[in-house]
């Protein structure tokens, strides 16, 4: 049996990744899928958690957050389409139009 | 005769029913419908006071009638009930008396009027809410008539309402009587809470038992009111813009009955007025310099009613003289017999306008004795009888104001017998340049003069019978008769006159100073006649005044002017000034500003809103770390 | 019974808006007459007093849904249901969307009806934010000129008035005992209970919810524009019920709630009270717009209700409730003569006008004997409502009610002046064509003048019916030397 602090470390590095990945990339597509990496760390430390506590009630959230994550995926990427076809570009620092 | 109790109130319910009828059915009655309903309702007001005074004066107890509850909170309980004991008779008598003559005069002159049936219900009207004022058995009842009678005297003084001036004049009267009415419910209301009840007599009961500073402010609340009510200085200048209205309503409302409204409340109050003795001295005050000021400007004065007003103005002054040293029988009879009189001048001056058409300017009249000698006739019965030539009914009256006035002092007698004096001059003066001399500019204009026509014939012919006998139902034991109308008197003024017991002047003193009033006045009569119709002495144009003194009596001692300058234009020149600096200006800028403050920290703040997504996720990334810092530095701790 | 009132205007509102224009006059006509027969029935029936309703609504917050009537409310209900019908006669149907209108009508008369009958904190505070949304809407879809912007600032004055009115309740609900509650006698045990300073805050923030609305000065800046761009519907229902929730709301949640709060604050809200009468009638004097002249004389009138009760007596309780109900119809007949004249001429100032009296006399009478009802003249309703407010005020102290009696002064001033410009002197060109009343017109405008000297001759039967509760919150607020039972 794997020490849970494995598994900490692995959803740390994870999540950690997506974080630096969100900041530091330009692409929205990028940022996308670091923030579903955020997503994905924190499910893997919850079904580590459940198992390390004999509690199903973390893989349950976990199938939650997939489901949201899921529904975000089809809307998010929709808007990101849309934002492509108008603006042919999917880069953070052109579409600043969202203020005042 | 004894009237019951349960009649009380049909002596005021037939005017109001007669002005509901004609007021609702104003445009479908004709003429001489509205003539019978007004008349004849007022009539059986009159039928109705007669029986009642018959048997208030063969000494029937006073009675009281309760209708219902009319206000009721808490303890305080107000009915709504009349009581008639023989001052109120002797009201009613003249007010339905006059009133009821007024009625007939008017059918004559307001005849082909298009407000004719508007006219009547308004007079009717009037009736009622006169008749409550003196019948209400408690204050408030008598408030009530009190600003109903305001409120019809504002309707008929701008009862030819295209004429601007003429509804300055109405909102001029009832804004004045306003002011005396605050003064006036406000007396009622320390009334209420310090004798616990508003019922009249019960007040008067309680009366001695109330400490002199409270009495003293009620009975001064109390006198505001009638010095608006009864144009007193400083509330006077209403009732000489009030003649504005048509002459009948001059007649009856600014000349008989609801300007000696005040009066009448104070002669209602004698116990109350009586304990206060500050305010008795008030009351002589205010009533002798408005007599001596009002007919120093009647003297000058070249409008034939505005002459007839400002000697209202005075004879009302001498009442309040009367009623202020004491004299309330003295003051209640010169207030009849003045009501008798002077309605007769007001009734023949309108004769003399009607025929005129329109004309009161009596510079342009003059020799109209020979062409309207039946208004010559009464009009000159009333001026004797307001002058107090014996055996005229003024005579006796004023008379007896002056010797109670002498009683008292010799200065407040001296006053009096100045304005007295002034009212024989300016009186002859009147009537030599309307009916004597040569006819002038305004009659010599009208080629057919008509004398009066029968409807306005027989109340003026009924008037000047009353100017003169009037005095006769109080003749001074002096003079041998048995002062009738002063015994009736005697049980409601008892209390008063123990209190100030009247010390009369007897005998060979009173005979003097009778001499003295009558010389001067003859003597007077002569020298205005030199001045008028022997040196034919016509006022000078407005133009052409001579002398200060003449000119401030002539400018009605321009107190209209001090009135605007003082209270009115500063009052708006308040109001725009707050409107434009306080309201708009400062209110509305400042809520304004907070709206502006809120907006402009927003203008601020959005500013942090740049619209780059990455900046936006530092931010944000950022927050969280911070969170989780301050979190750990908590456990840490 | 009285879920009826409440159900009745609601479900008519809501159907409303699905008919045509006419349909839906009638049926909101047809369904305001019924209300005002049930609430005439609960008068012959028992004072109306035994019919409560009395459910759990929000259990684990102590919410309960209960509306109940003594005399003030009933008085007020009365007012509520006596005026809908005449004001929705009065309503113009040749307008845009005039079915929403006479939803949004009804809509608000299911509020004032939850206002007036609320036994529960929690309640009273939704009904009084419910009513605001229908009077959003009469605001900004039919007002007149820069209606945005004074709509907005009408509603940041009352939605900062009603956030205090929340606070405070929910201040005195958490200090009621066990699991708390917002019932209305709970919370008046509990607010007894809280020390001097609470009381005090407490006292400002409820009294500045209800100043507002009611408006008290120096809190009135939203009334004259408000009252002079909504339309003359919306203006009559802000002045004739809507100002009535905050007086009402001055006598049921303020002065019982916090009795030492009100003996220590009560004098200088009534001085700010009685400077406002003054104000209002002062600057009504040179008015010279026609809807503003009578803002500012209502907001006079509404002044002198406020002080009236806030001296915490019988008389004052009662004549504020009566002159409530006075002042309800005589501000509708009058807007609703400005109303009438508009309809006919179009005008700005009152100077346009002039010499109605010639061509429209039954209009003119029925203004003067508005005016004389305003002006507080005997024998009108008016003057029995200001009688007993100024006694109560004159009794409390002599100043006091000597410088509110001035506004009978300055009344007449203004009401006059505006009668005689308006309606007197010559004939203008504007009065040139003016037709008098019709005979739709004359069924709206005479039965409330009607009422006004009915009630003016026989006040006694709506004063015998708040004598009781006026008793009760002068016990309750432990003003005992000012019972007089």
């Amino acid at each position: 049996m794997m020490p849970v602090t494995h598994y900490i470390w692995l959803s740390l590095a994870l999540f950690s990744i997506g974080v630096l990945g969100v900041l530091f990339r330009r692409n929205a597509i990028v940022i996308f899928m670091c923030i579903e990496l955020m997503l994905n760390a924190v499910n893997l430390l919850m079904v580590a958690f459940s198992t390390y506590l004999q509690d199903a009630a973390g893989q349950i959230f976990v199938f939650f957050i997939m489901a949201v994550a899921a529904a975000e995926v089809a809307v998010g990427l929709a808007i990101l389409i849309i934002m492509y076809r108008n603006t042919r570009t999917t880069d953070i620092d052109v579409l600043n139009r969202l203020k005042w | 005769m004894v009237i019951g109790n349960g009649l009380l109130v049909w002596i005021p319910l037939w005017p109001l029913l007669g002005f509901v009828v004609v007021a609702l059915l104003v445009k479908r009655l004709s003429h001489a419908q509205v003539t019978w309903i007004a008349c004849g309702s007022v009539a059986l007001a009159f039928t109705l006071s007669v029986i009642l005074a018959v048997g208030q004066f063969t000494g029937g107890a006073p009675i009281k009638q309760n209708l219902y509850t009319w206000i009721q909170s808490g303890n305080f309980s107000l009915e709504f009930s009349f009581a008639a004991d023989p001052l109120t008779a002797v009201m009613l008598l003249i007010i339905t008396g006059v009133g009821l003559l007024i009625h007939i005069y008017s059918v004559g002159y307001m005849h082909g009027d298009d407000g004719f049936n508007k006219f009547f219900a308004y007079l009717n009207l009037f009736i009622f809410f006169m008749l409550l004022l003196v019948l209400g058995s408690n204050y408030l009842v008598m408030f009530a008539g009190w600003e109903g009678v305001g409120l019809c005297s504002y309707l008929l003084i701008g009862f030819w309402f295209k004429h601007p001036s003429y509804n300055q004049a109405a909102n001029k009267a009832f804004i004045m009587n306003r002011i005396g009415d605050l003064g006036l419910i406000l007396g009622v209301m320390l009334i209420a809470i310090n004798f616990g009840t508003l019922d009249m007599a019960t007040v008067a009961n309680k009366a001695a038992a109330m400490d002199t500073p409270t009495l003293t402010i009620i009975t001064f609340l109390l006198f505001v009111g009638a010095m608006g009510k009864s144009a007193q200085i400083p509330l006077f200048t209403w009732l000489p813009d009030a003649m504005a209205g048509p002459t009948p309503v001059s007649a009856l409302i600014h000349a008989a009955t609801m300007v000696t409204a005040g009066i009448y409340m104070i002669a209602r109050n004698n116990v109350l007025y009586s304990l206060s003795p500050v305010t008795m001295m008030l009351v002589v005050v205010v009533g002798l310099a408005t007599s001596i000021f009002a007919a120093s400007i009647a003297i000058t004065q070249n409008d034939i009613k505005k002459v007839l007003a400002y000697s209202t103005v005075s004879q009302l002054g001498l009442m309040f003289v009367a009623l202020g040293v004491g004299a309330f029988d003295a003051g209640i009879f010169h207030m009849g017999t003045h009501a008798f009189f002077k309605a007769l001048l007001f009734l023949a001056a309108g004769s003399v306008i009607h025929s005129l058409h329109g004309e009161q300017d009596i510079r342009k009249m003059g020799g109209l004795k020979s062409s309207l000698k039946l208004t010559h006739a009464t009009f000159l019965i009333g001026v004797l009888a307001i002058s107090g030539i014996p055996p005229f009914a003024g005579f006796f009256s004023k008379d007896e104001i002056l010797v109670a006035a002498f009683d008292y002092s010799p200065w407040i007698w001296a006053g009096a017998l100045l304005a007295s004096w002034m009212t024989v001059f300016y009186m002859f003066r009147l009537l030599f340049l309307v009916f004597y001399g040569e006819p002038r500019q305004g009659v010599t204009r009208i080629t057919h003069l008509h004398d009066a026509p029968q409807t306005m014939a027989i109340p003026l012919i009924i008037l000047a019978f009353f100017s003169v006998v009037a005095g006769f139902f109080n003749l001074p034991e002096l003079l041998g008769g048995s002062p009738w109308l002063a015994h009736q008197l005697t049980p409601l003024f008892e209390l008063a006159s123990r209190l100030n017991p009247p010390a009369h002047t007897e005998g060979i003193e009173e005979y003097i100073l009778m001499s003295v009033v009558l010389l001067g006045s003859i003597s007077l009569i002569v020298i205005a006649h030199q001045r008028y119709v022997t040196r034919k002495n016509i006022p000078a144009k407005d133009g052409q005044i001579r002398g200060l003194a003449h000119e401030m009596s002539y400018q009605k001692y321009y107190v209209d002017e001090l009135y605007e300058t003082m209270v009115v234009r500063p009052l708006f020149w308040v109001s725009s000034t707050t409107n434009r600096w306080i309201e708009v200006g400062g209110i509305n800028t400042m809520v304004n500003g907070i709206g502006e403050g809120v907006v402009g920290a927003g203008k601020l703040l959005r500013r942090v809103q740049t619209g780059s997504i990455g900046y936006y996720l530092f931010i944000m990334v950022g927050g969280i770390l911070a969170i989780l810092a301050a979190h750990y530095w908590t456990i840490v701790n | 019974m009285i879920i009826l009132l409440l159900i009745i205007p609601l479900l008519t509102s809501l159907v409303v808006v699905l008919l045509s224009p006419e349909k839906a006059r009638n049926a909101a006509l047809a369904s305001s007459m019924v209300n005002l027969l049930l609430t005439l029935g609960m008068l012959v029936g028992q004072d109306g007093t035994s019919a409560t309703v009395d459910v759990q609504w929000i259990p684990s917050l102590g919410i309960r849904f209960s509306l109940a009537m003594d005399g003030i409310s009933f008085l007020m209900v009365l007012l509520t249901n006596l005026m809908m019908p005449f004001i929705i006669g009065s309503t113009d149907i040749d307008k845009n969307y005039p079915s929403s209108f006479y939803s949004l009508l009804l809509f608000m008369q299911m509020g004032l009806l939850g206002v007036f009958t609320a036994q529960d904190g929690f309640l009273f505070y939704v009904f009084w934010e419910l009513t605001l949304i229908p009077i959003w809407f009469i605001c900004l879809i039919w007002g007149g000129e820069n209606r945005a912007e004074i709509t907005l600032k009408f509603f940041l004055y009352t939605l900062t008035g009603s956030l205090l009115m929340l606070v405070a309740l929910i201040d005195v609900y958490l200090n009621t005992p066990g699991n708390h509650s917002f019932q209305l006698a709970d919370l008046i045990t509990a607010g007894a209970r809280l020390d001097e300073v609470e009381q005090g805050l407490i006292f400002w923030a409820l009294f500045l919810a209800f100043a507002i609305k009611i408006p008290i000065f120096p809190f009135h800046s939203w009334q004259p524009d408000t009252y002079s761009s909504a339309p003359t519907t919306g203006t009559m229902m802000l002045s004739a019920l809507m100002l009535k929730m905050g007086t009402y709301g001055l006598i049921r949640w303020l002065l019982p709630l916090v009795p030492v709060g009100v003996q220590m604050w009560g004098n200088v809200a009534m001085v700010m009270a009685v400077i406002g009468i003054l104000y209002a009638a002062g600057l009504a004097l040179t008015q010279k717009e026609f809807k503003r002249l009578l803002a500012y004389s209502s907001m006079s009138h509404v002044g002198l209700i406020a002080a009236g009760s806030l001296t915490v007596s019988t008389m004052g309780i009662q004549g504020a409730v009566f002159q409530m109900f006075s002042h309800g119809l005589i501000v509708f007949g009058l807007f609703y003569v400005v109303h009438l004249i508009s309809k006919r001429a179009s005008f700005k100032t009152l100077q346009d006008l002039g010499g109605l009296r010639n061509t429209a006399p039954q209009l003119a009478t029925s203004f003067l004997l508005l005016i004389l009802g305003s002006i507080a003249l005997p024998l009108t309703s008016g003057f029995v409502g200001e009688y007993l407010l100024i006694s109560a005020l004159v009794k409390h102290n002599f100043w006091i009610g000597a410088a509110a009696g001035i506004s009978i002064i300055l009344g007449a001033v203004y009401m006059l002046r505006t009668f005689q410009i308006t309606m007197s002197g010559d004939v203008t060109s504007v009065a040139q064509h003016f037709s008098d009343l019709t005979t739709s017109e004359k069924l709206i405008l005479y039965p409330v003048i009607g009422l006004i000297l009915l009630l003016g001759v026989f006040p006694a039967p709506l004063l015998s019916i708040t004598e009781s509760v006026a008793n009760q919150i002068v016990v309750q607020s432990g003003n005992l030397i000012n019972l007089t039972p």
